[in-house]
């Protein structure tokens, strides 16, 4: 039906090829075309971070890119932190603080956490509070996530 | 001699099983799973919230390349009623009654292709008047809104009390009808010195899982349907697809995958899932059916919307005397659990306190607004916000301290309250001290009266909520029980099969813990596998704060078959009785001396291998000691009663009506910890989903039109919005739960918004009967700009 683009990009270290309609979302790219479910559809605009990815080092909303944007690109997402120290450290901490329930906003939590500590090794609660704002948990309360993050940050400083 | 001494796991800090898979992104819920064949449902909802279906053409949805079936009401041949009230089919024919209905369905090769279909499908509609407004609805001469022919099939059996299905009621928009009494209300009157009497008004906010509804129907060649389902009651299920379907129950298989949050809105059967098996069975595909966000906000079930209006009695020195409690309930165009929170409420407004007399009555009216199903606290949010209001007023009014009120009308251990319920165990006082003790509340409390009036723009106050909840299951069904099959193998590795379902609460590592525990095995020796019908033993779902409790002694049972006849197979070997044996450490050891006597696999293998043949393999069934209530609805339905009292502290700029929550002190009569990692999560959740409650959310219905549905404007706490907590644990070690154990799933989210009412009054004098508490609804009541609704 619609117009389709062949694309390359790194994702989680791969050189990578997929062949994408123009309007597919990068989320619909990586769960449909290309197989990786870690990353979750949870609203579609934006609004959860359920879909978070680092796209070139930044977080993002996989949902509000288009997956022919992606050409060029690398890509990094909760399947690709498996051989990422900090990732690791991330999801391990998840699972020890007990950071996890119905576990649906956990990859983006921790997509979003790694990406945020690069960049702030040393965060306080408050500001590890701050950073995952953009991810919304409707189990935990999220004490428990930020106690998560917070326990590798210090581990970092 | 090598010594095991005696470890536990009970009260520990132990990691959920199912956590590592979902924190690397390999759990595959619904939405990730794709069967080979699979084409993809939707469903076209009605654009009107009260009409007449005058035609509906699908032809040029049908001719659409890569579709596969269109489907209509008329199309499928054998539609039955659905859901808790049975007054709806999953498609609708000849009339729509709320936004969500559901009037055609598309099943195609891929989700966009089949979104296209649908918007090729043309509806004709000849409007009728709307009806959004539940007191309007009652009034004489208004349009019926259930105008069937024939009356609904007979409601849920577990409904007979005030059930459904009455055509006449039905002619006058009744839904359901509920009343209780006990003593004499008139009596109460005459000796309260002071009587309080109030309108509150509660308003819908829905689940918000973060997995989105979704399922997937499939069909083999001898017409067996397998569904992956979010559902969480699959065994109850399982019948009602037979019943809706017209199928032999026991050719159904019910998987559940890791499901993505439940909160109750999975409890109930909704239209999208037999229209998943129509087109499946339309096509002879396996067919995926997946909501977008925004379906999630407009066709998934909401808390039930309560108007209520309660009047309270007390005598000088505190003693409550007397409660009646009238509600109309929005029972939109369909009935669900929501329908049903009575049940609850009543039981909060007889037995929170000692009450003597005490008269509750509901109406459950029609409406074309959205339905509600079982959310959370199940109609104790709404019943709690309005009893521990008026605790406060009542207090206030007598010149009582708030704390010294509830203090003397709490209930005690041993209780059996008019209503019929028995609380065996009952830690409300110690709550009550703990929570008011740690927060510093009596000092709090006072200085925040003292600072009301005078100046800046600032104010801070304190407020405290009591709970009571069922903890013990509740004995709604026929049955209340959950099956456990408990099996060891060759090399002391153990498999659970219990009928308890997951859906993130920490169920599957609970029952792992108490097995283990019995067992003296360490958790990695344990699967559990809690998602089939075809292989897991009945249970009757996963609510009502049920499953440590319910699935916990379910599990126990099997463990202790498991280890008297391991210990007498030990007894046999080791020529000491079974009585001197233990088994710790994956070892049968001297009970007395922790002396290790052999290894627990070698002595499985030689049961195994011997002549005898035999395999540890058990199996149990634990049906509670709790009894149906009656048609007056009395009667001792859980086995335990959980008891928690939480005190918030807010400030309140007065300028922006903004309320900022400071600090959650909770205690919590838990029973006992079992998983304190667990627990310390449910508690923690349960407050911001209260916070929600009371401060944030709000789905905005207006005209039967869900007005914000997306998280961009229906507003869940996020992170930096989170307060500071102190959770206390009052371990009362209930004798009929698991290791002591009660339920505490729903416990959390239900003081929160009475608590933020109180301290929001505590802080500013201006007390507010209506939720939420938005900085715009602040800030008029500040300036007593508008009454609150319903108090006029």
């Amino acid at each position: 039906m619609s117009h389709k683009r062949e694309i390359g990009f790194m994702l989680n270290g791969v050189r990578t090829r997929a062949t994408v309609p123009v309007e597919m979302s990068a989320l619909a790219m990586l769960r449909e075309v290309i197989g990786l479910t870690g990353t979750k559809y949870a609203c579609g605009e934006g609004e959860c971070g359920a879909c978070t990815i680092i796209v070139d080092g930044k977080s993002t909303c996989a949902c509000l890119m288009f997956a022919v944007d992606c050409e060029d690109r690398e890509l990094t997402t909760i399947e690709g932190l498996a051989r990422d120290p900090l990732g690791q450290r991330l999801e391990q901490a998840f699972v020890e603080c007990g950071a996890v329930q119905c576990g649906f906003c956990t990859p983006g939590m921790i997509v979003q956490a790694k990406s945020w500590l690069e960049a702030h090794p040393h965060a306080s609660r408050a500001e590890v509070a701050r950073a995952i704002e953009g991810n919304l948990c409707r189990c935990t309360g999220y004490v428990k996530i930020v106690d998560a993050i917070v326990a590798v940050a210090e581990k970092e400083a | 001699m090598k010594v095991i001494e005696k470890e536990t796991l009970i009260g520990k800090r132990i990691a959920k099983l199912d956590a590592p898979d979902k924190a690397s992104g390999k759990t595959h819920y619904v939405h990730d799973l794709n069967l080979p064949g699979q084409l993809y449902g939707k469903i076209l909802r009605s654009t009107r919230v009260h009409a007449r279906i005058k035609r509906i053409d699908v032809a040029r949805a049908r001719a659409l390349p890569g579709v596969h079936a269109v489907l209509t009401a008329t199309d499928v041949s054998y539609q039955c009623p659905l859901g808790v009230g049975k007054d709806q089919l999953p498609l609708k024919g000849d009339k729509v009654r709320s936004r969500r209905d559901e009037i055609a369905a598309v099943a195609a090769e891929s989700e966009e292709i089949a979104a296209a279909a649908l918007a090729l499908i043309e509806v004709e509609y000849e409007d009728l008047p709307p009806l959004t407004d539940p007191a309007a609805a009652l009034a004489p001469g208004a349009p019926v809104i259930h105008d069937e022919k024939t009356p609904p099939l007979a409601p849920h059996e577990s409904l007979k009390p005030g059930a459904p299905g009455d055509a006449e009621a039905h002619r006058h928009n009744v839904a359901m009808t509920f009343d209780y009494e006990q003593g004499d209300v008139t009596v109460g009157e005459a000796l309260s010195d002071v009587i309080v009497d109030d309108w509150f008004r509660l308003h819908y906010v829905t689940h918000c899982c973060m997995g989105v509804s979704g399922i997937i129907a499939e069909f083999d060649s001898a017409g067996n349907l397998t569904l992956y389902s979010n559902t969480q009651v699959p065994f109850l299920h399982k019948r009602e697809f037979a019943e809706i379907l017209g199928m032999d129950p026991g050719r159904i298989r019910i998987i559940q995958p890791p499901i993505g949050g439940g909160f109750g809105s999975k409890l109930d059967i909704y239209p999208f899932e037999p229209i998943c098996v129509f087109l499946a069975k339309a096509t002879d595909r396996p067919v995926k059916l997946v909501f977008s966000r925004e379906e999630e906000f407009i066709a998934s079930p909401t808390r039930q919307p309560v108007l209520l209006r309660l009047r309270s009695g007390a005598k000088k020195d505190g003693t409550l005397t007397f409660r009646t409690c009238e509600t109309l309930h929005d029972n939109g165009a369909y009935t669900s659990w929501g329908a049903t929170t009575p049940f609850v409420m009543m039981q909060t407004i007889s037995s929170l306190y000692r009450v003597p007399h005490c008269k509750y009555h509901t109406t459950a009216v029609y409406t074309n607004n959205p339905y509600a199903g079982s959310f959370r606290g199940y109609g104790n949010l709404q019943a709690t916000f309005a009893v521990e209001q008026h605790m406060d007023k009542l207090a206030e009014a007598l010149g009582i301290d708030p704390l010294a009120i509830r203090l003397t009308n709490a209930q005690d251990p041993g209780e059996v309250t008019p209503q019929g319920m028995h609380f065996k165990t009952c830690g409300l006082k110690e709550c009550l001290a703990t929570a008011a003790g740690a927060s510093h509340w009596r000092e709090k409390h006072t200085a925040a009266i003292a600072a009301q009036k005078a100046p800046g723009r600032y104010k801070r106050g304190v407020g405290m909520a009591s709970m009571l909840h069922v903890g013990g299951g509740a004995k709604i069904y026929p049955s209340d029980g959950c099956g456990t099959i408990l099996k060891i193998d060759d090399f002391a590795h153990l498999t659970l099969l219990t009928g308890a379902s997951e859906i993130g609460q920490g169920s599957e590592t609970v029952l792992a813990q108490l097995v283990c525990e019995e067992l003296g095995l360490p958790l990695d020796a344990v699967t559990v596998v809690n998602n089939d019908t075809d292989i897991t033993p009945w249970d009757v779902g996963v609510h009502a704060s049920r499953t440590t409790f319910i699935g916990g002694n379910s599990a126990l049972g099997a463990a202790r078959k498991a280890k008297a006849k391991i210990l007498a197979a030990a007894a046999k070997v080791t020529g000491l009785p079974a009585a001197e044996l233990e088994l710790r450490a994956g070892h049968i050891v001297r009970a007395a001396t922790g002396e290790a006597l052999m290894n627990l696999a070698r002595l499985l293998r030689s049961l195994h291998f011997s002549d005898k043949a035999e395999l540890v393999m058990t199996t149990h069934y634990y049906e509670p000691p709790s009894h149906h209530q009656d048609k007056a609805f009395k009667g001792d339905v859980s086995a335990a009663y959980a008891w928690a009292t939480q005190v918030v502290e807010v400030e309140v700029d007065t300028e922006t009506g903004i309320v900022k929550l400071l600090k959650v002190t909770g205690a919590h009569d838990v029973g006992r910890v079992l998983n304190r990692l667990g627990i310390e999560g449910q508690i923690e959740g349960g407050i911001v989903m209260g916070q929600g409650y009371a401060l944030t959310e709000e789905l905005i219905v207006e005209d039967g039109v869900v007005r914000n549905p997306g998280f961009r404007d229906y507003k869940l706490v996020t992170a930096p919005e989170v307060p500071a907590m102190d959770i206390h644990f009052i371990e009362t070690m209930d004798g009929e739960g698991p290791q002591g154990a009660k339920g505490v799933g729903e416990a959390p989210a239900i003081c929160m918004a009475a608590a933020v009412a109180n301290a929001i009054c505590n802080a500013t004098g201006v007390r507010i009967y209506e939720l939420p508490f938005t900085p715009e609804k602040v800030y008029r009541a500040l300036r007593r700009e508008s009454v609150p609704a319903g108090t006029a």
